[in-house]
């Protein structure tokens, strides 16, 4: 038994090491020149107010540019709910049986 | 809860925590805030309310059918903005390439769709934490 954990653990050690040199080549948090700071958000920066006409930028992506997304998280909303309800629910005296 | 105290600082507090929900959601799309955060807000001033003075009170209320109503509808009420693009011809859930009036940026009425689809959303979430919790709280 102690030999198969010696075994598992030589395994492990080149994964580790994979994910710690993947770690380490990873853009510094924050800096102005990352590649997330791509041409997307410097168009939602600049074309925001002219598209839409909000002056909240979140409400701009939330509700106009990623519509999509938030119609289909209402969605997830109303099938949790439905699933508790399904769930948990059970009429008056149906329980005594 | 049969604490006196308790009973009359809600019963003065709980009307403007949610009239300042209703306020969240309505200006989601001029100061921070939204629709989601404003919802939340709302639920749980009726949640606050049903705990401190008993479910009984909080059903009476909430009946069921205006919980299962705005349950329903407030998806739907989604959809139905989202075909207003499709009637003028453009793609779905469009807003300015529908040609809606966006209105002057800051005041109320700004935004076209994005105050409707806001308010919808915000009703939404208020009833479905209220939903969750009666729900969670008779079992």
């Amino acid at each position: 038994m102690r030999i198969r954990s010696f075994l598992l653990l030589l395994l492990a050690l080149p994964v580790i090491y994979g994910v710690l040199i993947a770690v380490a080549e990873l853009p510094p948090y924050g800096m102005p020149d990352n590649p997330v700071h791509n041409q997307v958000s410097e168009r939602y920066i600049s074309d925001a107010l002219d598209d839409t006409g909000v002056l909240n930028m979140v409400t701009a992506i939330v509700l106009d540019y990623r519509a999509y997304d938030t119609m289909f998280e209402t969605i997830v909303l109303f099938t949790a709910t439905l699933a508790v309800v399904i769930t948990l629910k059970t009429r008056k005296g149906e329980g005594e049986r | 809860m049969k604490d006196f105290i308790l009973k009359r600082m809600v019963a003065i507090i709980l009307p403007f925590i949610c009239v300042y929900g209703f306020y969240v959601i309505l200006h989601g799309h001029v100061s921070p805030g939204g629709s989601f955060a404003g919802g939340i807000i709302v639920g749980l001033s009726l949640i606050a309310y049903s705990t401190i003075y008993g479910i009984a009170k909080g059903r009476a209320k909430l009946p069921e059918k205006v919980l299962v109503w705005t349950e329903s509808y407030g998806t739907l009420w989604y959809g139905l903005m989202g075909m207003v693009g499709i009637v003028k011809g453009v793609p779905f859930l469009a807003n300015k390439l529908a040609g809606v009036n966006l209105g002057n940026p800051g005041t109320l009425s700004s935004g076209g769709l994005i105050s409707l689809i806001g308010f919808g959303v915000g009703i939404r979430v208020a009833s479905t934490m209220v939903t969750l919790f009666f729900t969670m709280m008779e079992e």
